[in-house]
Parts: C-alpha cells; structure tokens; sequence
C-alpha cells in the first residue's frame, strides 16, 4: 500500500543484529498495535527485505541499512507516535521473554534468578531457617520486594537492621516470626479467606490477626489489608519501624476507611509513638494493645480491652452470636456436683490464651499461665484457674507449632476431663490456610474417649466458612460430642468463667 | 518505591521457603515464583557472608553492568589471518602458547606434552618427537599462556611463530583478539596429535588456506560475527560442542569472496572442501570472538564478573573483571560424557582448551538451549533437560544478552555475564561443553561431553575481589 501524504515513516536501524524473521513478524504486529501506527515492520535488511519495505512505504531514502543489520520501521499519522513506536520496538528488541518454558521442571536457586522468570515479582515470603533468613530478606529487600519473613530466631538487631534498610528503600518487611498476612485479600502464611472491605489491620499477633480479621468478616464487614509485624515489633529495641510503616501505608490506601492496631501493650515510649503516629491521621483508629491499662488515646481513637471488642468496634457494632452466657452456663452446671470451681484453658494460640487472662482478670479470679499477660497476679496455687499456652517454646522445641499438629494440648484436655475440680475445659480451634486440616475432629476424638462424667468444654472456632477447613463443618463436629461453641474466643472465655463461678 | 506500593499491587510473590504456602497461592490464583532453597555457599558461613556484603553494594552491581555492557556493546568482525610471528609481538622464537593457565613442563599433561612435541618438529627446533621431548624437558623451550599474547587455542592450544592466526577486531573497543585455524576432527595437534599427517595438514593450513582466507576477508572488508552468531543459535548451534550451523553460514558468506581472492582452481576447491567438511570450524572463529569481547571487560574495577575460564589440562583457570590478569586455579575436573567407539572414560584426559572463552560470553553450556542435539550429544537427554541447563545458568549469570536468543526459550537471551558472587552463593558452577582428548599424547579425541568449572576458583576470586573492595 503506499504511504499516504499524512502519515510519517521512520528508519531506525541496528548494525550487526539478527533475529528470527518469525520473531521479527512478532515484534512487527505488537508495534503496529501502537497508538497511531498505521504500519510498522521489523526486518534484516537483506536485498529482498528491502524490496518489500520498498514495496509498502516503509523504506526511507536514507536507509542503509545491509543484510547484517536490522530495520525498524514505522508509519505512525504524528511524529510523537513515531517516536514512541520506534522506541517502543527497541525496547522490545532489549527484552526478550522471560523463559517461562512448558516441560522445564527446573526451579531458579536464589531469589534473583526468581524474579527473571517471574517480572514484577512485588513479595518474598520467606520461611527458611531462623539462622538464614535474614540474609535471604535482605536480598530481597536488596531486589526491590517486601518482604514477609515466617521464620523466628532472628536477633533483634538483625530485625532492626533489616526495618531500617525497608525504610530506607521504601519498602515493607513483615516479621521475623509473622505468621499472618492478608493482603488485598490474599491470605499469606498461616491466614483465613476474609471477605475484602473497607478495614485495614496492623496486628503484631499472627493469631490476634487471625481471630479479628475472622469476627470482621463473621460480623458482615470485610479486611483491606491484614499486615503482620512480627511480635517484637512494639519493643524498645525495634521501636515500632514496621507497625510505623504499615500506618503510612493503610493511611495513605484509599481503600482503608479504619484501622485496627494489635499488639501486647508496648513499651511506654514505643506506644507515644505509635499514638503520635494515629493522631496525624484522619481515620478512625481501633486500640487493641491486650492487657494494657490506662493509655491515653488520640480523639481519633477508640480503645479495645479483648480482640472480640477490637471487631466489633471496628464494624461498629457488637460480634457476639446466638448463645446466651447466662442461662447456657445455668444449663451446663445443673448438673455439676459443688466441687467443680476451675477453669483448664487449653490454648494453641498464645495471643487467644492472653485475651482470655484478660476476661479472668478484669472480673478478679485468681488463674495460672505459662505466659502471663502484664499487669496480671499470676497464681502459683493448684487452687487457682489455669490458662495454658502450647504454643509456647517449652512446648514447641523440636515438635511442630500445636496449630499444625494439636496432639499435645489435646492430650492436656484429656487430662483436664476427667479431673472433678474442673468446671469449664476452655480451648481454641483455629481454622484456615496452614492449619491442621481438621483440628474439631481431632479434639472431638480425645473428648469422645473421656469420661461420661465431665466438665463443661467451652470452645471458639477462628476462621470463616471459606476456609479449606469450613468453619461450619468445625462447629457443627464440635457441637456433635457436646462442646459449646461461643461465637469469639472472648466470649467463651466469659462463659467459662460463668460456669466456673459458684452461685 | 512508596511504602504502599504493595497494597496497590496484585500481589505476585516469590516464596523461599515452605512450599505450602507457595501451593496455597497458587491454588488461588496468585502468581508465585518458588526458589528452590538451600543454604548459600554451600553452608560455608565465612563465603556466605561474603557474598550478602559483596550483594549489598550497589558499586559492585554498577561495576558489573559496566563490564556486562562492554560484552554487549562490542562489535566482533573476523577480519584478517597472518602467521602468529607477524601480529602477536610478544611471541618469541622458541616460545609455545599453551591453553590455559600457566603451567611447567613437569606438571604438563600427556596430551600437552604431545601438542608441545609436534609444535617443535613443525617449527624445525627439533628433528625428531623424541628430540623435541628433552628439549622441552631441559628448559629450552618457554611456555606461555595464549592469554597471556591476546590469543585463545582449543584443547592443547598451540601456538607458535609459524602458525597462521585468524583476527577478530572489536571494532567498538579498537581491541584485537587471536586463535588458530581448526584442523578438522580426529587426529590433529589440538588433541594432541603430532604425526607426519598431523604437521602436514598444520602447514598446509598455513601455506594454503590462511593466505585464501586472508584475501577473502580483506576483499570484503571483514565478517561481522555478533548477527552470525544469532542466525547459528536459531539454528541449533550453542558454538561450542555444534558449530554446523555456524561453519556452514561461514562457508556461505565466505565463498564468493574465496572465488575472488583465489586465483587457483584447485587452490579454491581444496579451502572450500576443508571448511565445508569441517563442522567445527567455527568454533576458533567463535574463540577468537569471545576474547576479543571479553578482553575489553577485564580490568573494570569492583566488577565479579568472569572474564576468562581456561584449562591446561591439570589446572581449571578463571580470570574477574575486577582483579585483571591475575588466575585463580583449581585442579581441573574430569569430563563426563559419551566416547566414540573402543573408549572409555579410563582414557580421558582431564578436560583441556581454552574453548571455555565461548561459555565466559554466553554460549556453549550457557546455551544449551539452543541446541537440544547437543544435549543428548552429551548426555543431558531431553530437550527439556537442555533447557534446564540454560536455566540452571540463568541462576548464575548478571544479565541476558539480548542480541543472542534462543527460540526454544521463547527467544530469551542467552545467560551472560559469570557472576562469581551468584557461583559461590549457590554453588552452582558453570557448565562447560568439551571435547574429551585420549590423556597419552599423540591420540587424540576420544569423546565429548560436559565439564563443571570447579568452585574452588570462584571462591577465592570472591576472596580476592572482597579483599581488594575492604569487605570481609
């Protein structure tokens, strides 16, 4: 066709080049797509190439291009969209494809070469062993990615120093020891399916994120984004770097209308900071730092004693569900002889052991933990409730994390069964990516083969009906060997408590 | 990059680590690249941290995309052949370019040994094999590296004032780069070889096909190689085990150009049959054109970047950009492959040549790719394993050289640019494609395979490098 009077035709060519014609033809059809091209050919200038630019308009007069050498050439209706045609086609000549091959099995050894077969690569998730992870995190910081770092046994100042060089670089790092992230809806590591909404979560607990992000959605709300910071991040020592950074970001994220903060109360200074940091913004904040007494709050913040109160303050409206905790614990004692007066809280999750001292201790009962929360009176005596954490490193050293394997804590609830001073065994059963695939039915196994005679076995389920376990199905196999199933880990702690409290 | 990049973004993830959250991402839908993990170096915690502080200094990543650009600016043109004693100025009389790293006589191989004993009755500095043998032995003979003169030379390497050298001139940089004529295949002087036949082809090559070729190259100003080399991948060549496609686009090109430069009949037919029934060919020519693409990157400060790998036959030899002409040295690895008839692995020489210079730039084992015959050539099988080596060098190298594509690889660019920092850190070594010599002199070739460069020579050019940057 020849050219027509309006339109312009360019000649770049490249000395000493060769490609495939069939790649060429390629490249040809992406740059004649472009804005305003009319027609655009790549070839090697060979004579018979010649010929048939000639042929279509496309060979300038100056061309010289020879049989070595490659032309690009373009007919575009303005010089603005020549250029960028032209431009445009080297750009493509630079970039060959990634090598993204059917039939090679290979996978890439370190995170760089992982990025040339996977462009635009934005997160490593990163769960190699403690000793390791730093150096692999700050590759990837090094490469330009985010990082979620699952491992523990990081020291503190590896953690710093790998904050401060996020910070520098603009980036986020999530841990070390962050079990949990949703972002824009994707769970990460140990994580539920939560509807997408309009509240975002900074939680320094991964289970704290877990059981909030759970109430929200269970509650008809939905999670922006769930960012975990690791559980030191709100010590002196890391001051707070990535709970600092993950404000900035779900302040400045149109999508995020409130924020919900979790952590174990910070250190004094730590916590002026971050409240400083929630005071410069204008969204509504959610305060839910566990057992912490007596902060002063912005006027843009709300404080939140348990996680269940952080949800429902955050959906603006209470979480709880169908049960009613007086008459239930009315029921669940009619039957109980005088002696049964305690409390055996049997937890996989730390942060839902410590949410449940704080309902002990706000009403007074003297209890046990192995991880007391701050501020509590810890109880040395067998007279006492008890609230144990399997989670904890005594019990983790060389065994996997109960959430994963529930064996051991569900041997504890055996042992607390038949035991005629207890009143409630109260446990949690936490649901979703990560998790034990169905960690009711291994619970409901042990409370079968107990005694007839028995306490009352309160329990929450953390998760959603999306979860690959089925929060539901969770339920229903807990309710079936008589557990009650509260509707928040708060409140089945407050219906232990009622029916551990003699009339 | 805004701190809330990652909220904008869908999320696409490289996960290190466990794999099951790589297959929970996945079965949602998300994009995931999964690293196959081990700890690096090796376990070695003192390289190990090495290379986190080497990889943590954006000086050396600015040094080596100035080394990477000069390979890929350059501008390769074969463009003349003359008797070594004319252009390498340094060559003496009595001297003898080897492959490899330098190395004495004593600690020399059978089949070096064997080259060196032909070399010197082809030169006249002896009468006989056994003569030249004690007057190698004695001293009286000086062994030079031919990376030492500029030059490379396949398996035994030999060089010496008579024998013609072909040129290629980096035309972007103004740097020549030397290597000998091929002799064909079976029992010639580069395996070792050193009989009457052997000398007689050598002066042949240099008498009658180097003058042909010479006039050929000069009449037609030179033979750009970069689109040659890009036209051979596409057509199954790697360059250093195949160079059918190559030899025979060489021949096609050059063959007008003989008919104009020759005036003999049967002068032309005899060059045109020796090139034409000579797969190989191309390969000195692909030689040559590495150095001359290498040499210009030698020398760039700060830079990790592998700008030679040689071997002698008893030492694997690296040279880095940033530490210039000096040689880090391990002892050479066998190879590992298949032998012609009535061979075995017991008559193998440790892997020899200076041939590795294609590898250094991207070809050979880099490219594998490109050549899925090869890969059942040398025992890879598959094609799909022929794309697996490429992409176990993708792991290792700074960048991909966008000129060079390989179809298979949906015309990725080949891997280029020797990282040691990225060899030691996954001790993945460089996988080299050779020629398999017999170890007694005057054989030849056995076989043909693939080689591993050994780490040994990564890791203590990662040390230098450090130590010469005040890091370690």
């Amino acid at each position: 066709m020849p050219p027509s009077s309006t339109n312009l035709t360019a000649n770049r060519v490249r000395r000493g080049f060769y490609l495939d014609s069939v790649a060429l033809m390629r490249l040809s059809q992406t740059v004649s797509a472009l804005p305003g091209v009319t027609t655009a050919a790549l070839m090697i200038g060979s004579a018979s190439n010649r010929g048939i630019l000639h042929e279509a308009g496309l060979l300038t007069p100056g061309c010289d291009a020879g049989a070595n050498d490659l032309i690009i050439a373009v007919q575009a209706a303005t010089q603005a969209q020549l250029d960028a045609a032209v431009n445009r086609a080297e750009e493509l000549l630079d970039q060959p494809q990634a090598g993204a091959v059917a039939g090679s099995t290979r996978r890439p050894r370190t995170i760089s070469a992982a990025l040339t077969d996977l462009g635009g690569a934005n997160l490593a998730l990163v769960s190699v062993p403690g000793e390791f992870a730093a150096g692999e995190a700050h590759r990837a910081l090094g490469l330009g990615l985010h990082v979620l770092i699952f491992s523990d046994n990081v020291s503190y100042e590896e953690e710093r120093a790998l904050k401060e060089e996020a910070q520098k670089r603009g980036l986020l790092v999530m841990g070390p020891d962050c079990g949990t992230a949703l972002i824009g809806g994707v769970p990460l590591a140990f994580a539920n399916e939560v509807a997408l909404g309009d509240i975002g979560i900074v939680g320094a607990s991964g289970t704290g994120l877990q059981e909030v992000s759970t109430l929200i959605a269970r509650g008809g709300g939905g999670v922006s984004h769930g960012i975990g910071t690791g559980g030191r991040d709100l010590s002196e020592k890391i001051g707070a770097l990535t709970t600092l950074a993950a404000i900035d970001a779900l302040d400045a994220d149109p999508g995020t209308k409130r924020i919900v903060l979790i952590s174990k109360p910070p250190a004094a200074n730590v916590a002026e900071a971050v409240l400083a940091r929630v005071a410069r913004s204008k969204k509504p904040f959610v305060i839910c730092f566990l057992g912490a007494k007596g902060l002063k709050l912005p006027a843009n913040a709300r404080f939140a004693s348990t996680l269940a109160a952080a949800a429902s303050a955050a959906l603006d409206k209470p979480v709880t569900g169908s049960l009613d905790v007086h008459s239930t614990a009315a029921q669940a004692r009619a039957g109980f002889d005088g002696q049964r007066r305690w409390i055996r809280g049997v937890y996989t999750g730390g942060t839902l052991c410590g949410e449940a001292q704080i309902v002990l201790r706000d009403t007074g009962e003297p209890y046990w933990s192995n991880a007391p929360i701050p501020g509590s009176l810890p109880q040395q005596s067998a007279v006492a409730h008890s609230l144990v954490d399997y989670g904890a490193d005594e019990y983790t050293r060389g065994r996997p994390h109960p959430m994963i394997d529930p064996a051991l804590r569900d041997q504890a609830l055996a042992t607390a069964l038949g035991d005629p001073a207890v009143a409630a065994v109260l446990f949690d059963c936490v649901i979703g990516h990560g998790a034990h695939a169905d960690p009711a039915g291994a619970v409901a196994r042990v409370i079968k083969a107990g005694p007839g005679n028995r306490p009352a076995l309160v329990a929450s389920v953390t998760g959603t009906d999306a979860d690959p376990q089925n929060r539901a199905t969770q339920v229903r196999t807990l309710q079936e060997v008589g557990v009650l199933v509260a509707a928040s880990n708060a409140e089945a702690a407050s219906l232990a408590l009622a029916i551990s409290r003699p009339r | 990059m805004a701190i809330d990049s990652l909220l904008r973004l869908p999320l696409k993830v490289v996960n290190v680590g466990l794999a099951g959250f790589a297959a929970d991402l996945k079965a949602r839908g998300v994009a995931v690249a999964e690293v196959d993990w081990a700890p690096p170096a090796r376990g070695d915690a003192r390289l190990a941290a090495l290379v986190s502080k080497l990889g943590a200094l954006d000086s050396v990543d600015a040094a080596n995309r100035e080394a990477l650009g000069r390979f890929f600016k350059a501008e390769p043109v074969l463009v003349d052949v003359r008797p070594a004693g004319e252009v390498l100025t340094r060559l003496k009389d009595r001297m003898i370019l080897h492959a490899g790293p330098p190395i004495g006589w004593e600690r020399m191989c059978g089949p070096l040994r064997g080259a060196i004993q032909g070399a010197i009755v082809l030169e006249g500095w002896a009468p006989d094999l056994a003569a030249a043998e004690t007057l190698a032995a004695s001293g009286g003979i000086a062994f030079e590296p031919c990376h030492h003169h500029d030059a490379v030379g396949p398996m035994t390497g030999m060089i010496t004032r008579s024998m013609p050298v072909m040129i290629v001139e980096n035309r972007t940089f103004g740097t020549r780069a030397y290597c000998t004529i091929n002799e064909g295949l079976g029992k010639v002087m580069r395996f070792g070889g050193n009989d009457a036949e052997v000398l007689n082809r050598l002066r042949w090559l240099a008498t009658t096909l180097a003058p042909a070729l010479a006039g050929a190259l000069r009449l037609q100003g030179g033979l750009p190689l970069k689109p040659l080399i890009a036209r051979g991948l596409s057509m199954g060549d790697e360059m250093h085990q195949r160079n059918v496609a190559c030899s025979s686009l060489f021949i096609r090109q050059m063959a007008p150009w003989l008919a104009r430069a020759v005036s003999d009949s049967a002068t032309l037919a005899s060059a045109c049959e020796f090139i034409g029934a000579n797969d190989q060919f191309f390969l000195n020519v692909a030689m040559a054109m590495g150095k001359a693409i290498t040499d210009p990157a030698r020398g760039v400060a700060g830079s990790t970047l592998v700008t030679a790998m040689c071997r002698n036959g008893t030492d694997f030899g690296i040279r880095v950009a940033a530490t210039g002409d000096r040689w880090f040295t391990a002892p050479v690895e066998q190879p590992r492959g298949l032998y012609f008839p009535g061979y075995t692995e017991k008559d193998a020489n440790p892997d020899i040549g200076d041939s590795a210079i294609v590898e250094t730039i991207g070809l050979g084992g880099f490219a594998m790719a490109a050549s899925p015959a090869v890969a059942g050539f040398v025992g890879a099988g598959s094609a799909a394993e022929a794309l697996n080596y490429t992409r176990a060098m993708y792991d290792i190298a700074f960048g991909r050289n966008p000129d060079w594509t390989m179809p298979a690889l949906d015309f990725a660019g080949v891997p280029t640019g020797i990282d040691v920092r990225k060899v030691v850190e996954t001790g993945i070594a460089p996988t080299i494609n050779t020629g398999i010599a017999h170890r007694l002199p005057g054989i030849g070739q056995v076989g043909a395979g693939t080689v591993k460069a050994p780490l040994a020579c990564f890791e203590q050019a990662l040390t230098a490098v450090a130590g010469k940057l005040g890091v370690g």
